[in-house]
């Protein structure tokens, strides 16, 4: 069971309070309706699911009902560090 | 009742305090402080199953949680049976009942035995699917004796009484296993005050010190065990759980230990103790100090009843003092096997044999056990055996381990017990939890944790450390280094000198050879528990399984309760052999959570009948109840279903609801919409981009119905939002989706428009809500309110302010029935007051109270859709008919727009929302029964939609469903078939789903 950071409550809790909620950074394409089909599926649909370092949202559903990001390693499951939702991570590949 | 194999007093057991047991109906004494298997071997009994495939007799092999056989079904009642339970775990109690889970008619004479004995060579692994694969009849008449024949145990038939409980630890550090290392880790890191938890999974510490005559400081070393406990016991920082079994160890350093609180007393002497308990122990640093299983060689005939470990011999004559007979034949490629030998003869009389397969053992060893009367043959294996309910004689072999295939000639050495230690393997399992795959050592010849594990530390014969001195230091040593991580002064620990009688060294040895070829060869078996013998393996890799997680799944390897313990190693050796590699190339098979099984009553704890999940309740319940309301959950609501009077069945008083409302007026709970409750400037420019339909121009007192898509376009959740103010909105929501969709919101404002101000909060709680629906309703609320209720005050989809029954209320006319509807939102403190208010004033109108049935009918006979039911997360608002509710020229792009937008959604042909009559007028087409444009020639049919909804009309007079079906509003009018069972069908009309009051005139009035 994971112990995760909130980055508001400025606690660390246990995984039951919080929701995942999927791949981080996603942002909303400014025109939609510019969107080919294609690029808004890819929008929709298409994450990265990478092995290792992951960017990911949670949701702290149990508390202060607040989305952050998570930086996550998909096989150690080792928490690198969370940060509010607008914030970079401290490392340089945020979007890689 | 003689225990024919008690010969001494032993270590664990009260000789003062005789209890009886039965085992198979026959009744049994044992001694306070056995096990059900020490007691069993002591009264002599050598069959305590017959094998998964082959029927074969089993004894007991093992003395501890690594048993792959003694899997007996233990409980004297239909509602305590606990299957497979080991019975090397299983303390012995006053009265414990208990069988085997197998062999008919009787253990002792199994049927399935001779069809072993003469197709075993022809059930090879994957017999079943080679068998059975082209021919379905054949499996499925099969299958039923099958089933009847395979399997461990049976589940109890009646509820569980017993109560479980969890309990939530933390600690600095945990340790798990007190034997030496375990023990020596505590004493070290005991002074420096941490927080520490130690598990063992026995019900007395010391591991197998329990049974050794190995010295600490000049005394006993079970001396030095007794004083460990007596300072751990006493000291406030520490918690010593013993009968606990660390199961899993998750991310977090999160464990779970179950430790079994009354498993070894009588049920009857403790009646409302919590049977298990669930520790859930989140610990800053873990010690595995979980020790290692010794494992058998793996000789033909292995499994005959007699054929044991050689530490689970000396167990039992030390600890239980039971010999299970007089002429042991111990074999051995290693040190440890002797001490079986030694401590056999020093039990009493008796021959006691050591075949060594090394070729030079060592002298100081030879020498100590010959002294004892032990006869020391080496360079020798054991081969086969004689005997098949129990064994006779040893078959032995001269051995050079340089040469496998060079065996001596074959000869007979009478028996009764058989022995073997092939090495130990590491108790790696916990270790293994997170991933972490084990490595191979060649020195030990085992695997041992993966020290890139970087949150676990592990010490002694867990590490590969067998001798004792070196438990208690690296223990000792561990215990420091846990401390030094989590900030803690690290005291020294006193160098403690060791007397061992046992040295440790090895050959590897696991697949012992035999003069015929493995093929030929009687069964050589790996895996007791699941019947996989050595062929088995080797077939497994002629056919192509290369991994040895294939192997495992292809032959069931490691799959049985005991998951492989014993069998692991030696499954994984002959594996290596036959694809002709390393035992590093090769690799371990990985271990999951749990490491025993646990009950499914532990992980349930008290989280059951009523505390299974929260129930929410309306303010109104208590009248609900009183009246006799039958009852529906809805999430977690409980929701009045219908209200019957006497004993009204469901449908008449659906009938008589239904027509109450259409006639005279009706009230409903409403309470458990959710509400939320929206503020702020940019409240309604926040709505504009989440509903579908448009917000900027709604006025104060005005409400309207919205449609949520997700950005996929599809509908996700409706309902109508009031606006109260300028900058404040109340959203309701369908009683499921409220969480969702305030989940929904906040995601949205938090991640895309954090600019917006904007907040929300949940009220669903906060309001009671009550219907009142039906052409009577404006009659019965006008003189119990200071609202004007004129329609020109007051018209559909407005909302106001004021006094109901003298209680301040918003007053929301809109409609889920079609008809002239209030909603009344109370405080809901108010709300039970107000309903019976209600229920008073409306005695002349024939007020009738409806519940969710009626509600779900009324909305349907208007085409109304109940989101999640009759959409199913592929529904666009145009599918439904409800392109209306589209603001497609918004300014901003909402969410959805882009998504409905999409070629396949603006295809012709999408299945989209109807109405069907059937043409039997009173048949009411089952819900999903699946739609066809013609009745099919053949199978499969071409499935063109379903039906969603559907219901007898108590005011139409005739049975109408919704449905979704491809092309539907092109095709009203035309005549569908429905299939409503296997070869049965019934042919409806598709129609507008508005069956109802088409123009809306009803609740426009």
């Amino acid at each position: 069971m994971l112990r995760i950071h909130c980055p508001y409550c400025q606690e660390l809790r246990d995984e039951p309070e919080f929701h995942y909620c999927g791949e981080a950074h996603l942002a909303r394409p400014e025109d939609p309706a510019g969107c080919s089909d294609a690029e808004w599926g890819t929008y929709l649909y298409f994450r990265r699911n990478p092995r290792g370092r992951h960017h990911e949202m949670w949701y702290h559903a149990a508390g202060c009902r607040r989305f952050f990001n998570v930086v996550r390693d998909t096989v150690t499951y080792n928490i690198e560090q969370t940060y509010a939702m607008g914030a970079q991570p401290a490392h340089d590949e945020a979007h890689e | 009742m003689k225990q024919v194999n008690r010969i001494a007093e032993g270590r664990l057991i009260d000789p003062n305090e005789p209890m009886t047991f039965t085992f198979n109906g026959r009744t049994l004494q044992g001694f306070r402080g056995d096990t059900l298997a020490s007691a069993l071997l002591a009264n002599g009994i050598k069959i305590v199953g017959r094998s998964f495939k082959y029927g074969r007799p089993r004894g007991i092999i093992a003395a501890g949680v690594e048993e792959p056989n003694a899997i007996l079904q233990v409980g004297a009642t239909p509602s305590t049976q606990v299957p497979n339970v080991r019975a090397t775990e299983q303390a012995l109690y006053e009265g414990l009942v208990c069988r085997t889970t197998n062999g008919w008619p009787s253990v002792e004479w199994d049927a399935m035995a001779l069809i072993g004995k003469l197709v075993g060579k022809m059930m090879p692994p994957g017999f079943y699917y080679k068998t059975m694969m082209y021919s379905q009849p054949v499996w499925h008449a099969a299958e039923r004796v099958i089933r009847k024949m395979a399997g461990l145990g049976f589940a109890p038939t009646e509820p569980d009484p017993e109560i479980y409980d969890k309990i939530n630890r933390h600690c600095d550090l945990l340790i798990i296993g007190a034997g030496p290392t375990g023990l020596a880790a505590a004493l070290t890191a005991q002074p420096s005050g941490a927080r520490i938890i130690i598990v063992d999974e026995n019900p007395t510490p010391g591991g197998w010190l329990r049974f050794s005559d190995d010295q600490i400081d000049g005394a006993p070393a079970l001396a030095w065990v007794q004083a460990a406990r007596q300072t751990l016991s006493a000291a406030s920082n520490v918690e010593l759980l013993l009968k606990t079994t660390a199961t899993g160890l998750h991310d977090g350093n999160f464990i779970t230990a179950i430790e079994r609180c009354r498993d070894h007393l009588e049920p009857t002497v403790t009646q409302g103790l919590a049977r298990q308990r669930m520790h859930r122990i989140r610990a800053r640093e873990v010690l595995l100090a979980t020790g290692a299983h010794e494992r058998p060689l793996v000789y033909a005939n292995n499994d005959v009843p007699g054929c044991m470990l050689a530490g689970a011999v000396s167990a039992y004559l030390k600890g239980y003092g039971v010999r299970p007979g007089n002429n042991l034949v111990v074999a051995t490629n290693n040190d440890a096997g002797y001490q079986a030998a030694i401590d056999w003869l020093a039990a009493g009389s008796g021959n006691a044999t050591v075949v060594d397969a090394r070729k030079a053992p060592t002298p100081s060893l030879i020498t100590r056990a010959e002294s004892a009367g032990v006869v020391v043959i080496a360079a020798a294996v054991v081969v086969d055996v004689v005997g098949s309910a129990g064994v006779k004689a040893a078959v032995i072999c001269n051995y050079d381990a340089q040469d496998d295939a060079r065996l001596g000639p074959m000869r007979k050495l009478a028996a009764d017990i058989i022995a073997s230690s092939g090495g130990y393997s590491p108790v790696v399992h916990l270790s293994a939890h997170l991933g972490h795959r084990p490595v191979w050592r060649e020195d030990i010849q085992g695997f041992v944790p993966n020290p890139g594990h970087e949150r676990l530390l592990f010490a002694g014969a867990v590490a590969g450390d067998f001798a004792l001195s070196q438990s208690l230091e690296q223990g000792a040593l561990s215990a420091q280094q846990a401390l030094t991580r989590v900030g803690n002064d690290a005291p020294a620990s006193p160098a403690r000198s060791c007397r061992e009688s046992i040295e440790f060294a090895l050959q590897g040895l696991y697949l012992v050879p035999h003069p015929l070829s493995t093929a030929k060869a009687p069964p050589q078996f790996v895996d007791f528990q699941l019947d996989v013998s050595a062929a088995a393996i080797e077939i497994a890799i002629r056919e192509g399984f290369e991994s040895v997680e294939h192997v495992k799944r292809y032959t069931a390897l490691g799959f049985g309760t005991d998951q492989g313990k014993l069998s692991n190693v030696n499954g994984v050796a002959i594996a290596a052999k036959a694809l002709g590699q390393s035992m590093k190339e090769t690799g371990t098979t990985m271990f999951r959570p749990n490491y025993t099984p646990a009950s499914f009553g532990v992980m349930a704890g008290r989280d059951v009948g009523e505390f299974f999940e929260p129930k929410r309740y309306t303010a109104m319940q208590s009248w609900h109840e009183a009246k006799g309301a039958a009852f529906e959950d809805v999430g977690q609501w409980k929701r009045p279903w219908y209200f019957p009077q006497g004993d009204e069945t469901l449908d008449a008083a659906v009938r008589r609801e239904c027509l109450a409302v259409r006639q005279g007026v009706g009230i409903l709970d409403a309470s458990t919409l959710g509400k939320i409750d929206i503020q702020g400037p940019d409240a309604r420019e926040f709505l504009n981009r989440i509903y579908t339909n448009a917000w900027l121009k709604l006025a104060p007192g005005k409400c309207r119905y919205g449609l949520m898509c997700g950005e996929d376009g599809m509908v996700m959740d409706d309902g109508v939002t009031a606006c109260l103010a300028p900058n404040h909105f109340l959203m309701t929501t369908t009683t499921g989706g409220a969480a969702r969709v305030l989940q929904w919101l906040e995601l949205w404002h938090q991640t895309e428009w954090p600019e917006l101000k904007v907040f929300f909060n949940s009220v669903t709680d906060h309001w009671a809500t009550i219907t009142l629906s039906g052409p009577e309703s404006r009659a019965l609320l006008a003189p119990l309110t200071d609202i004007d209720l004129s329609p020109s005050n007051f018209a559909f989809m407005d909302w106001r302010a004021g006094l109901v029954c003298g209680l301040p209320a918003r007053v929301f006319r809109i409609s889920f029935t079609g008809e002239l509807t209030y909603e009344i939102n109370v405080n809901a403190n108010y709300g039970l007051a107000l309903w019976q208010a209600l229920m008073d004033a409306g005695v002349d109108f024939a007020l009738t109270p409806y519940g969710t049935e009626t509600m779900h009918v009324l909305r349907a006979e208007k085409g109304f859709v109940i989101v999640g039911q009759d959409t199913d997360g592929s529904v666009t608002p145009e599918d439904l008919g409800m392109g209306w509710a589209v603001a497609k020229r918004k300014k901003f792009s909402f969410v959805g727009q882009r998504g409905m937008m999409r070629a396949d959604c603006l295809r012709p042909q999408r299945k989209q929302f109807v109405g069907l009559s059937p043409l039997k007028p009173s048949y009411v087409l089952p819900e999903g029964s699946q739609i066809v444009f013609a009745r099919p020639q053949s199978l499969p049919a071409d499935m063109v939609g379903h039906v969603t909804s559907s219901y007898d009309s108590p005011i139409l007079g005739h049975s109408f469903a919704l449905a979704l079906v491809q092309g539907g509003l092109d095709r009203l009018g035309e005549i569908v078939e429905v299939s409503v069972g296997p070869d049965r069908w019934e042919k409806a009309e598709i129609r507008s789903p508005v069956f109802y009051d088409p123009e809306g005139a009803r609740q426009h009035v």
